[in-house]
């Protein structure tokens, strides 16, 4: 086969550097998933300090999740497990061709990605800085947290409260970064990007959204159900 | 032309479907009171495997080469050792006495 003939035959998907398609997407899975790899270790050494925190301070611990609502957090764990489904069917979309329905799905994902954080900020963030369950300066539980207040260690107190807020923050700075990803790839969708052809963007940021959910399957155990 | 799997809905109806269950087992397993080691060991293994559930159909893994599957298994493999080690450290530094005391190697 000449090269002008090689040329001919490849698929325009497939990049100048990778023989085949079926390399191409090897390899691309291959480096989502060290990024996730990366990703784990990342939230690995917050669950660490969350760990050696929880073992110190038991009591503390017990104490500060008594003050977390298991129905908000319950109700935030369905909007996650759905939209994580969402993503799910939007790779099946893509796969089988139908940009319209994948369009769909993306939106639905980053409807219920908003569902999440609104419910997040206006049910849990808001009212423990305005009731003084941030920790430093400000830290001082009043109102639906004055129970709070006779605990005698405050300080390990404050240590459950800033892993929370922190462990809960950084989950919720990566889907404020999914939200513009889903953004984008709803351009792109539009623009009629993507197809059976050419799925791996979307599987790759269904991953991404799928090990957030992941996150959020450790969080939620391990501080709305203390026992 | 590649040949990816395509995971069906109903697959992922029925993975949403187990994930659901197991949200409700944690938080029901939360409320019997089994010692809060066992409680705790409880709700890390629901956890797990709802966390497999995910990776395994959601993330396509189980229909994935096998060295996407080293892939995904060695950031979990990395952390299971980072908490031994971690734990090795922590859990003996309590102790009144070292395991060691009256040895040739000192306590």
């Amino acid at each position: 086969m000449s090269s002008a003939e090689a040329k001919a035959d490849r698929s325009p998907y497939l990049a100048h550097h990778f023989e085949s398609i079926e390399q191409q997407e090897e390899s691309c899975t291959l480096g989502m998933w060290l990024f996730l790899a990366q990703e784990v270790m990342f939230f690995g050494g917050l669950f660490m300090a969350y760990a050696v925190y929880r073992y110190m301070y038991p009591d503390a611990w017990l104490e500060g999740s008594g003050a977390l609502s298991i129905k908000i957090g319950g109700i935030n764990t369905v909007v996650l497990l759905v939209s994580s489904f969402s993503m799910a069917m939007g790779v099946y979309y893509c796969q089988i061709g139908n940009s319209k329905n994948l369009f769909r799905a993306l939106l639905v994902t980053l409807f219920l990605g908003f569902v999440f954080v609104a419910i997040k900020l206006k049910f849990e963030y808001f009212p423990k800085f305005a009731e003084g369950l941030f920790p430093g300066d400000g830290w001082g539980p009043h109102g639906h947290y004055a129970d709070l207040a006779s605990f005698g260690d405050q300080g390990a107190l404050q240590i459950f409260f800033f892993l929370y807020f922190v462990m809960t923050g950084m989950h919720a700075f990566h889907m404020l970064i999914g939200f513009v990803i889903l953004v984008v790839l709803m351009v792109m969708t539009k623009q009629n990007k993507f197809g059976p052809q050419r799925f791996m963007p979307i599987l790759f940021f269904g991953l991404y959204w799928h090990f957030v959910d992941i996150v959020w399957v450790f969080i939620f155990p391990m501080f709305y159900l203390v026992t | 032309m590649s040949e990816h799997h395509i995971v069906m809905p109903k697959t992922y109806a029925t993975v949403l479907g187990c994930l659901f269950v197991l949200m409700a087992a944690t938080i029901g397993a939360s409320y019997i009171h089994l010692g809060s080691t066992y409680n705790l060991l409880l709700a890390l293994f629901i956890a797990l495997c709802k966390m497999s559930l995910i990776v395994m159909f959601f993330m396509h893994v189980k229909y994935s080469s096998k060295l996407t599957k080293v892939f995904a298994a060695s950031g979990f493999f990395w952390l299971i050792i980072f908490f031994t080690l971690l734990f090795a450290d922590y859990m003996a530094r309590h102790l009144s006495t070292s395991p060691f005391a009256g040895s040739p190697y000192g306590g």
